[in-house]
């Protein structure tokens, strides 16, 4: 019964991608942002990790307690100084600079680190696993992401709904003119979102280097599988984001399996497709409000 | 004397080749009503977003209790005591009516404005509270918006077209609550195209034409005619 | 006011001039195989022109268009796989085949639309990096076009053709595409179809009140400048006659530097992706080997730009002088008519 376990697995691979999707859907939620450059900024953080755990002698889980709030400043000021300047009306200035910034983090990354690949070490939860049944094991590692994955978002989404800074997001998000009456500094909102946003995506690094090897050119699958999870979740969705996510990991899990019987596309493929037909025949995804693309 | 509460002096504004004010004077005293009153594009609604801070002025000044206003960027003016009521309400979608009253104190002033007391103010709201905003109707709309501009203890309450698109009953119910706004001590510049209502609740009615002042004067004091020319600009033979 | 008073001109001196030099240039580097003989000037000029021709067709998308796709090289890979199969496998010569694959990558291009389309701004950069990746997906999967491993013309499709012969024909081919993508943008900029999409642009629903049919408008040119960049895929494998999936469609080779050249040089003008191009030149032959630093140089000054200034070099330039390169500006010349005096 290898399919239940591929899509046993593909829920665990889908905390990730959720992770990954999440920083998106969020700046793309508030701020009408679309980030070219998430992907290589998780690598950058995994990079960082490799690093931090090296110079400092820690295991990569206590790396995070660097690599997270350095990002998080990181994000605050690339808002506040750069990505700020391209909000508007033409799509142009923000895909560039975004995507030349995605390009030169992944150049420099490659002129620091080389083109080996990496990894980071967690010790035994790596290989650590529950034995549910004969065919389906899950791992501790996986199911730790998955639940990551979660209450990031559960938090998230109590910040939005509950909060007086999250009620503040939402009313930029809804009418940044009007949120300004409301005494909301909109500048300030961006920042703060973008802090958020790259705190998600150093998280979701550091757990994909945990997870497996990576090299410099590692970011755009990062940011394609999140773009994909966003659109199948629905955009301006939190909860979407991580249906969306699951929904693509299994679509991936269970094409690896059929890949692997019957040498017939591949799992990435597999997911690629899937975000084609939601695209082609429900395009405001699971969750997704119409017209807010 | 007193200083007057807003003083407007000469003020320019627009958007590069777009200018809509050119020299417009005004003031307000503390608890007086005043009436801005003029055709469409006459520039009234650009005189309180600039007022507000979400239009650029070009050129003179403005004094709110002595301070200058210009200088404060517009997420800051609430806090100074300044609450714009748009036009158009722009209530924010995305959150239910009580979530827009309590986004309306997010930046104010410490004040005897709470929820509580818009709801008796504006009892209409009250059945609406859960409700999302998106969902309203224009009279139940503009409620929610004046009550948001209250939660932020204004002193100076900027109230643009509110009677846009209302039936005349609606309106009325809506202006029988100014009096129990201006009696809490909260100045109103009112923005009308609907003259009567405007010298109905008026102590002193301006008239902007083509972004300039046509014509000043107390309801009592001016006359129709005058109005109508200052409104409509100097008719051609 | 009789008719016949006014007329609308699209020349200025600069402008006849600009066209002039432009001409000569075309031709200089048409003859360069009889000026050049040991053509030292003619292989980093293939590479120059064939970033030129892709860096104008990113230019019309994004600058005219509105479509601002990270999905180009899809169109490469696919004019590049298709000269291979019409070359090597089906025998078709290799130089002819240019324009067939074109018309292939032309093809792919409609139901490409049909997905891509959906999608708005930022997301439709990405979707169409995701569908450039499925692409090359299904080309590596493949068996007949085995994109995993390397394949290459040999002289099955090239034999008939001296070393140097081969040499010049997919010069010239990279200098008409060169010039045909520059002439395509100055014509689409002097006609109605420019008119309606620099509207569409400014305002999409402004241009729909005024009858621009605007996804008929953005279809023609997806699909032209797809049907160009294909050939000009099918040139690059003409110039480095191996190729494998991941190189052919290559995000960073082939639309990364194709895009910071257009936004460097200025994106929305005929004249801007000439300058770019000549800056990446100038660059490259700076950097030599260094790959790395090509695409962190490029790709910074490209994003700073995008900030500080939107129109590019060309922008720049114009601000300093406004100077006409190409007659694609409308001005409304008065004849001399006699004044009539008021009533």
């Amino acid at each position: 019964m290898s399919w239940v376990n591929a899509a046993v697995q593909g829920v665990l691979l889908g905390g990730l991608f959720a992770l990954f999707a999440t920083g998106l859907s969020l700046a793309f939620g508030v701020m009408r942002f679309v980030n070219l450059a998430h992907g290589d900024l998780a690598i950058l953080a995994a990079y960082l990790a490799v690093s931090t755990t090296a110079t400092l002698d820690v295991d990569p889980f206590v790396s995070l307690l660097v690599v997270v709030p350095v990002m998080a400043v990181a994000g605050y000021l690339a808002q506040r100084f750069v990505f700020d300047r391209t909000i508007g009306p033409d799509p142009l200035p923000a895909i560039l600079v975004t995507f030349g910034l995605g390009v030169v983090i992944q150049n420099l990354l490659l002129e620091h680190y080389s083109a080996d690949s990496r990894g980071l070490d967690a010790g035994a939860i790596e290989t650590r696993s529950i034995r549910l049944t004969d065919d389906v094991a899950v791992g501790w590692f996986p199911l730790l992401t998955l639940v990551c994955a979660v209450v990031v978002l559960v938090a998230l989404q109590l910040v939005l709904s509950r909060t007086r800074a999250g009620r503040a997001f939402r009313a930029t998000s809804d009418d940044p003119d009007t949120a300004q009456l409301m005494g909301i500094d909109d500048r300030s909102v961006h920042a703060r979102v973008m802090a958020i946003a790259f705190a998600t995506v150093a998280l979701a690094g550091v757990f994909l280097g945990i997870r497996q090897t990576f090299g410099p050119a590692e970011g755009p699958t990062v940011l394609l599988v999140g773009f994909e999870a966003v659109v199948i979740g629905g955009l301006g969705s939190l909860w979407g984001t991580l249906v969306g996510g699951i929904v693509l990991g299994v679509a991936q899990a269970v094409g690896n399996q059929v890949d692997v019987r019957y040498d017939l596309l591949s799992g990435v493929l597999f997911g690629h497709l899937l975000f084609l037909a939601v695209l082609a025949f429900r395009p405001q995804g699971l969750f997704g409000r119409k017209g807010r693309a | 004397m007193t200083d007057p509460l807003l003083e407007v002096d000469g003020l320019s504004a627009g958007y590069g080749a777009f200018q809509a004010l050119f020299g417009v004077d005004l003031t307000v005293a503390e608890g007086e009503t005043v009436a801005v009153i003029g055709a469409n594009g006459a520039g009234k609604t650009t005189l309180l977003r600039t007022l507000a801070g979400l239009v650029p002025a070009t050129g003179g000044s403005v004094h709110f209790a002595g301070r200058d206003l210009l200088g404060i960027p517009a997420h800051r003016r609430v806090a100074a005591g300044i609450a714009l009521v748009p036009e158009g309400r722009r209530l924010f979608p995305s959150l239910t009516v009580e979530e827009n009253l309590r986004v309306g104190g997010h930046g104010g002033r410490p004040g005897p404005w709470d929820v509580g007391r818009v709801l008796g103010v504006l009892p209409v709201i009250e059945p609406l509270l859960p409700r999302p905003a998106g969902v309203l109707s224009g009279g139940e709309s503009q409620a929610v918006a004046i009550g948001r501009a209250l939660m932020s203890n204004p002193r100076l309450m900027l109230l643009d077209e509110a009677s846009l698109g209302l039936a005349p009953v609606v309106v009325r119910g809506l202006y029988e609550a100014l009096p129990d706004i201006i009696g809490s001590g909260t100045t109103v510049l009112i923005v009308e195209q609907d003259i009567s209502q405007a010298l109905a609740v008026a102590d002193r009615v301006v008239c902007l034409l083509e972004g300039r002042v046509s014509l000043a004067g107390t309801p009592r004091t001016v006359a129709r005619d005058d109005i109508t020319a200052a409104y409509f600009g100097r008719v051609r033979a | 006011m009789s008719a016949g008073a006014h007329r609308i001109s699209r020349s200025t001196p600069s402008s006849t001039a600009g066209l002039a030099v432009f001409g000569g240039l075309t031709v200089a580097l048409a003859t360069l195989p009889t000026w050049d003989p040991e053509r030292t000037l003619q292989s980093p000029l293939v590479l120059v022109l064939i970033y030129l021709s892709l860096a104008q067709m990113w230019n019309l998308l994004a600058g005219f268009a509105g479509l601002v796709s990270i999905g180009q090289q899809m169109f490469v890979g696919v004019g590049v796989y298709a000269l291979l199969t019409l070359a090597e496998d089906r025998g078709i010569d290799p130089y002819l085949s240019v324009g067939l694959a074109g018309l292939v990558a032309a093809v792919l291009s409609v139901p490409v639309a049909l997905f891509a389309f959906r999608l708005k701004g930022g997301y439709f950069a990405i979707g169409t990096w995701v569908i450039a990746e499925v692409v090359r997906l299904l080309v590596i999967e493949s068996d007949s076009l085995a994109g995993g491993d390397v394949r290459s013309l040999t002289r099955t499709s090239l034999g008939g053709y001296s070393r140097d012969a081969r040499d010049d024909i997919t010069y010239w081919l990279a200098l008409g595409l060169a010039v045909g993508a520059t002439a395509i943008v100055v014509l689409v900029l002097r006609s109605r179809l420019g008119l309606g999409l620099r509207a569409v642009r400014d305002s999409e629903d402004g241009a729909r009140g005024l009858g621009v049919d605007v996804t008929r408008t953005r279809l023609v040119v997806w699909v032209l400048a797809s049907f160009w960049t294909g050939a000009t895929g099918a040139v690059i494998l003409l110039h480095s006659p191996s190729a494998r999936a991941d190189s052919a469609f290559s995000v960073l080779r082939w639309t990364a530097l194709v895009i910071f050249i257009a936004v460097i040089g200025g994106v929305g003008s005929s004249v801007g992706p000439i300058l770019g191009v000549l800056v990446y030149w100038f660059i490259d032959e700076q950097l030599a080997e260094a790959d790395t630093w090509r695409f962190i140089i490029l790709g910074t000054v490209a994003a700073a730009m995008a900030v500080v200034a939107p129109k590019g070099l060309y922008g720049l330039l114009q601000q300093w002088r406004p100077v006409q390169f190409f007659p694609v500006r409308r001005r409304l010349v008065a004849r001399d008519v006699p004044m009539e005096e008021p009533a």
